[in-house]
């Protein structure tokens, strides 16, 4: 965490930082606050930054290409230098048109219909995970961090799976995931070798002597009329799937148990009705989504009466979306049987959470799995609960009470 | 009941898809395919409502 140094933030209209620790801890009631009064807050920090809450703003400027690009999708005080259409993870940092190329090369993998071939994969790892947590509660530990014992390693484990990549690379994937998305305003020199640059290059050049079936390979493989993909190319997209493929789901997880840690009334519903689970998984993707998007402006343009200056970041902040009053009935309740529900947890517009049908049925799977084999648990001290700060909110620790 | 499909709206939530398998299918990229042709069948307007009521992007309306 990076938060000890960042200065306080005097108002949330004029100075806002998405990174600050009070952000972390209220984030819900700064949206609230923000769509009465602002809606579209703004900050100095960053070297300037937009903060959009009402569903309709977000929408807009997601689905505006022409005024902003995808170039930079993680706000830090450095601008990237990874020049478009490609940027340095594609297809999440490519604009049109290369980005409807770089998107089509992954979307078969990704497909209802493709990752349905991976269910047992992620049910196979939640249970192994929970076989053993079972054994801990039994042999008399009576605090469980779900978090760390379960939400984390199951899109990590799938995923590996789907790169062929050694599943014991799981905390290596951890670390690279924090350096990018939490500390990424104090990027400390590291050695090459420490570095998901050095891990992803040596892997992908042993892959090329040794082809699959995974992921890796595929990519390897494919080409963009008749040319194989760059290097870059092949190294960005798959730093793409570990770095927002991982922590996004196991944060939904994690929050999702975290609910149902405090809400009895919503265990007791999931077990003895099926047909809402459903409803309630796309619940939890509403009401706690993990993903905030960025944009950087490309060229000056007037959202809703602000004036967005070229350079500038605007978040994209979908679960303020998810709560927007204007959007959803009843949009600060959590509803478990919603069946009216136009969540943008995955976003909106062309970048589409790619993983979004992976993430789905992990958060599925996660939640059968561990609701069938622990119904009754609660939270072993709520105020021990941590949760990230920065764009990818979720319980980073996740103390529980399972009754024996 | 009419059901319309806007294929140019369509980003591949896949919503309608999980909600309304008997109106929709996916092609091998994601995006849906709508399978009926006029008339939706009363057992299925509810299906219907629902992919409609739950598409992130607009791209399903329905003619009553």
């Amino acid at each position: 965490m990076t938060d000890l140094h960042r200065d306080p933030v005097a108002n949330w209209e004029t100075d806002f930082d998405h990174q600050h620790p009070d952000y972390a801890a209220a984030a819900p009631a700064i949206w609230a606050d923000l769509r009465e009064q602002c809606p579209i807050a703004h900050s100095d920090r960053y070297g300037g930054a937009w903060l959009p809450t009402r569903h309709e703003d977000i929408a807009a400027i997601s689905k505006d290409t022409e005024h902003f690009t995808s170039n930079g999708v993680v706000v830090t005080e450095f601008r990237p230098d990874i020049p478009a259409p490609m940027g340095y993870a594609p297809p999440i940092t490519s604009d049109p048109p290369f980005h409807a190329i770089a998107r089509g090369i992954l979307l078969k993998f990704f497909s209802p219909k493709a990752i349905d071939g991976w269910e047992h994969v992620a049910r196979r790892t939640c249970r192994e995970l929970i076989a053993d947590i079972k054994v801990r509660v039994a042999n008399g530990e009576t605090m469980i961090d779900a978090a760390g014992s379960y939400s984390q390693h199951i899109p990590a484990g799938v995923m590996a799976d789907m790169l062929a990549l050694p599943r014991e690379d799981g905390d290596k994937f951890r670390q690279f995931i924090h350096n990018i998305m939490e500390d990424a305003d104090n990027p400390i020199e590291k050695p090459y070798e420490e570095t998901i640059e050095y891990y992803l290059d040596t892997n992908i050049a042993a892959r090329r002597l040794d082809l699959g079936d995974d992921l890796i390979s595929y990519l390897c493989q494919a080409d963009i009329e008749g040319m194989a993909l760059l290097d870059e190319h092949v190294r960005g997209t798959i730093a793409l799937l570990i770095i927002a493929g991982i922590d996004t789901t196991w944060s939904a997880i994690g929050a999702s148990i975290w609910h149902l840690a405090q809400s009895p009334e919503d265990r007791q519903r999931w077990l003895s009705d099926p047909a809402v689970r459903p409803f309630a998984i796309e619940e939890f993707l509403r009401f706690y989504a993990p993903v905030t998007m960025a944009r950087l402006v490309a060229e000056d343009v007037e959202v809703s009466g602000c004036p967005m200056k070229q350079g500038e970041w605007t978040l994209l902040p979908f679960p303020a979306a998810n709560r927007d009053p204007e959007a959803f009935d009843r949009a600060d309740e959590f509803v478990i049987n919603r069946e009216r529900n136009r969540h943008s947890a995955f976003g909106l517009g062309i970048h589409r959470c790619v993983g979004s049908n992976l993430a789905r049925m992990e958060l599925r799977v996660a939640l059968e799995e561990w609701m069938d084999a622990f119904g009754d648990f609660e939270l072993a001290d709520p105020e021990s609960v941590t949760w990230s700060t920065g764009q990818v909110r979720g319980p980073r620790s996740l103390p529980l009470h399972i009754p024996a | 009941m009419k059901i319309n499909y806007d294929r140019s709206a369509c980003q591949g939530h896949n919503r309608c898809y999980m909600l309304a398998p008997e109106l929709f299918d996916t092609d091998d990229e994601g995006y849906a395919i709508l399978l009926v042709n006029g008339d939706v069948p009363a057992e299925l307007h509810e299906k219907a409502r629902l992919a409609a009521d739950n598409c992130p992007e607009f791209a399903i309306t329905i003619e009553d």
